[in-house]
């Protein structure tokens, strides 16, 4: 390999690939024993659509189920295991590791400027333990499963008889670390690893969305791990500390749960927010509107979090004033909310904006965000919250914050860095359509469980009133649409990898780092020290008719 | 770890040596072999290291953090069971185990020093005593721990078990880990067993749903279990000859407020976590012994031996609290 050619730092479109990170090394151990982050990044991003797709089927049949009252082809005790199982895969296997792990992973020290995270031995490790976490998760169903709820509430947790309990709780308790590492390596890259030049103003604002999510992980998952192992051993041992028949709380449990579990959202949506600010400015090939605000927002959110949990337990007697605080709080984590929608939609204004997949991906979150973000102000309120708790309507709140956003956001983050992760373009016309569909099918979907949940049908529930049908069946229908969306989207990306069309450096026109190398990256990411510009200062670069890519013009590079 | 070793080669063989920003250095660096080929200088490598340890050691806080939440709200709600059932714990014992761990955080330290002025011998012997240290903290534990087996000084049901059964208290020495003992009805701990055990067992005392939210004492302790249970029970235990020597002192006292075993519950839940750091950290400084026998520190290098100091300093610290919160009650 000493002979490898010394290239131009900048466009590489018509030099014939000779060796990335894909190719570099050849085998299933090179994989799974890899240090690269950029390896890392694809595992975790094939395991957690491969964990996706089994949250989703279970979400399927539990809307199958629903599509009228009474028994439709599961019994009661099957579709408490289903719901639980769709919650539980769907935050600790697929949601929290999705962005931060998987794309985060790969992005993250590109976009820096780095060869790789700072403890490389460390994120591999983070990885096996997903991969134990998720082998418990299996083991849990092979040994009876659990209808716990992804929440695991004691005293219900504790006593209930399906024998898969601990071994789940075992598995997210290994989770937990999995995601603390990963928080604890990106924290460390991005204080110590950045390369001169790269000031803490000139990192693009998906890093700081991912410093502020790394900041929540570390801060707060301890404390569900403590927690889960609480209830392990309240269940095998009895010590009762969760257990009112013994003299225990627990509420001290669901204080203790949510004071983890209510970051945890956050560590869902703040990277996706950080995905959106990079699609929205990218796509639009405009300056970032409000970086400072965007990216002091995020940690503003960061901070938030860990001050709210207690909406979760209005009515769960926690006292009046305590309720009023909480409340209050809550409603302040609108504001950093709202300043990123609104600097997105100037910076989409008077914005050259290409209306590509990513795009539309972006447009979308924008839309659901709002819509799971006001409806959660609802859920903040005192007065409404004790009518609309535990119905529908948080079903609907949560899935339009933790799918319609975050893991839309995955997906527009995953089609944006599909050309450099695999080094192939997709069809972007199925792309569009793809998404139109899991759109219209998202909000058929959720939209209708607003309605339920506000005219009283509870969450959780197998059985229902007649009159709630119409809806059931509905929100069913535009289910099995999304689906559809999903699968179509899956189909052409495979076929991207099989037939697609080479992609070149800078697809897009971005500005940031990573664009800078070649689709896919070398192994070690930058043949020569990265020139460290603005993040978003799209002016140097030029649509490229040759390469069908975009290139840097500056005097200096402008031969190549 | 052949992984890693791959990879320097990998980087190695690829003439990388010259590439990156200022200067990479690989694994065949001649002057710092430890450096990792994404840093560029030892100090880079050292910082990052060390904010890492920080990092981990701040989750190591939060992870206690919750049990000294969970043990202030149970100390707020039962005040009288604390005072109470902290004279069961050994002070002495304690006291001693707090000057050894202290002492081992002393060496450790020594060994840090060491480390960083390059001797070898003495950084080894800092290790070993720190190690022993260690052993000595586990080995005063296990007899604290075995006599509260023996007297059935544990966590939920057993407390309230008259000794009867040597078999199960056999099972209880052999590991602090093994399920309270238990009649053999009760000894498969499956979720129906154990709804089936609190409906059997009066001892448990189940608050009016209002008191279970609030976090203030009751103005009054829930009745406790009846004083002629108490007699009753004490009078088997004083009736089965098998007991002597292993007097359950607590099921003999009326005075004993109601739900003294959760006190229990949560010691062992704390000390029992910190045990398990404390064997990590064994097996940590037993790593360091080997690394340091064959000389992989010096001033140039010493991170390993900065950083499992940082994590012993935590344990230290840790215990440094559980200590006066358990023992030196009233």
């Amino acid at each position: 390999m000493t002979t490898l050619p010394a290239r131009p730092a900048a466009p590489t479109y018509d030099t014939p690939e000779s060796d990335n990170y894909l190719i570099h090394d050849k085998g299933f151990l090179s994989w799974i024993l890899t240090l690269d982050h950029k390896r890392i990044g694809v595992m975790y991003t094939v395991s957690v659509l491969l964990s996706f797709l089994v949250g989703g089927i279970f979400a399927l049949l539990v809307r199958t189920e629903l599509l009228t009252p009474g028994r439709t082809f599961i019994d009661a005790d099957t579709f408490n295991h289903f719901f639980t199982l769709h919650g539980a895969v769907m935050v600790f296997l697929v949601i929290i590791p999705s962005i931060p792990a998987a794309l985060g992973n790969f992005v993250l020290p590109i976009m820096l400027g780095a060869k790789d995270v700072a403890f490389p031995r460390l994120n591999l490790f983070s990885y096996h333990l997903w991969i134990a976490g998720a082998i418990c998760t299996v083991v849990s169903l092979v040994m009876g499963s659990f209808d716990t709820g992804w929440t695991f509430y004691t005293p219900y947790s504790t006593t209930t008889s399906a024998g898969g309990v601990v071994p789940v709780i075992v598995g997210a308790f290994i989770l937990g670390f999995s995601s603390i590492f990963t928080g604890m390596n990106f924290i460390v890259t991005i204080h110590k690893l950045r390369p001169p030049g790269m000031t803490w103003f000139r990192m693009p604002l998906f890093l700081w969305a991912l410093y502020a999510t790394a900041l929540i992980q570390v801060l707060a998952t301890p404390v569900l791990a403590i927690t889960l192992a609480l209830v392990a051993v309240e269940r095998l041992a009895n010590i009762g500390i969760f257990n009112p028949a013994m003299g225990g709380d627990p509420v001290l449990y669901q204080h203790f749960f949510w004071f983890y579990s209510h970051p945890a959202v956050y560590i869902m949506i703040v990277p996706a927010m950080g995905i959106i600010s990079e699609l929205i400015a990218v796509h639009s090939h405009r300056q970032i509107f409000g970086y400072r605000f965007i990216a002091f927002s995020s940690v503003a959110i960061a901070i938030f979090s860990f001050i709210v949990w207690g909406h979760h337990m209005f009515t769960s007697g926690q006292s009046p004033l305590m309720n009023t605080l909480f409340s209050a709080i809550t409603y302040s984590v609108a504001i950093p909310s709202a300043v990123k929608i609104f600097n997105w939609i100037c910076t989409l204004y008077k914005g050259s904006i290409t209306l590509n997949t990513p795009m539309l991906y972006a447009l979308a979150f924008i839309i659901l965000f709002t819509i799971g973000g006001l409806t959660g102000l609802h859920l903040a309120t005192l007065s409404t919250d004790v009518h609309l708790h535990d119905t529908y309507f948080v079903v609907a709140h949560f899935h339009y914050t933790m799918m319609g956003s975050a893991l839309i956001a995955m997906v527009g983050g995953l089609h944006h860095w599909w050309p450099k992760i695999t080094g192939r373009m997709y069809n972007d016309k199925l792309g569009m359509i793809a998404c139109a569909i899991v759109f219209i099918g998202f909000n058929i979907t959720f939209f209708t469980q607003f309605m339920l949940g506000s005219h009283g049908m509870p969450r959780r529930y197998y059985d229902y009133q007649p009159e709630f049908q119409t809806y059931h069946v509905i929100s069913t229908i535009g289910s099995y649409i999304m689906a559809g969306g999903f699968v179509l989207t899956a189909m052409y990306l495979i076929q991207s990898l099989v037939s697609g069309k080479r992609a070149p450096a800078n697809p897009w026109g971005g500005a940031t780092l990573e664009w800078e190398c070649t689709s896919p990256p070398p192994y070690y990411n930058f043949h020569e020290a990265p020139k460290v510009g603005e993040p978003y200062d799209f002016s140097n670069l030029q649509w490229d008719e040759r390469g069908e890519g975009y290139v840097t013009v500056k005097p200096t590079e402008a031969k190549a | 770890m052949s992984a890693h070793a791959s990879h320097g080669d990998h980087h190695g063989t690829q003439g990388h040596d010259d590439h990156g920003h200022g200067g990479g250095h690989g694994h065949h660096n001649a002057e710092y072999p430890f450096l990792a080929h994404h840093f560029e200088t030892p100090a880079q490598q050292f910082d990052s290291a060390k904010l890492g340890m920080w990092l981990f050691l701040v989750t190591e806080v939060l992870f206690f953090g919750a049990l000294f939440v969970g043990y202030a709200v149970l100390r707020s709600r039962f005040p009288d069971v604390f005072k109470y059932a902290s004279a069961y714990l050994d002070t002495t014992m304690g006291a001693i185990n707090t000057g050894v761990l202290i002492l081992s955080s002393l060496t450790m330290a020594m060994g840090v020093y060491c480390a960083q002025t390059g001797r070898k011998t003495a950084l080894i012997v800092c290790l070993w005593l720190t190690m022993a240290g260690a052993a000595g903290f586990m080995v005063i534990k296990y007899f604290e721990y075995t006599h509260k087996f023996h007297v059935h000084l544990v966590w939920g049901e057993g407390f309230y078990k008259p000794v009867t059964d040597d078999g199960g208290l056999q099972r209880a020495e052999l590991s602090s880990t093994a399920v309270v003992p238990l009649t053999p009805a009760q000894t498969t701990m499956s979720s129906g067993a154990v709804s089936a055990q609190q409906a059997a067992t009066p001892s448990f005392v189940q608050l009016p749903a209002g008191e279970l939210t609030a976090i203030a004492p009751p103005a009054q302790g829930p009745a406790g279990m009846a004083p002629e249970v108490i007699d009753a029970k004490a009078a088997e235990h004083a009736a089965d000859p098998s007991t002597h020597g292993h007097e359950a002192l607590h099921l003999q006292d009326a005075s004993m407020p109601p739900n003294t075993h959760l006190f229990f519950a949560i010691y062992y839940a704390m000390t029992g976590l910190h045990g398990i750091h404390v064997l990590i950290g064994m097996g940590v400084i037993g790593w360091l012994i080997v690394r340091a026998s064959r000389g992989d520190f010096g001033p140039k290098y010493y991170t390993p031996v900065d950083l499992v100091g940082l994590y012993w300093h935590i344990v230290d610290l840790v215990w440094i609290f559980l200590f006066p919160l358990f023992y030196l009650i009233d």
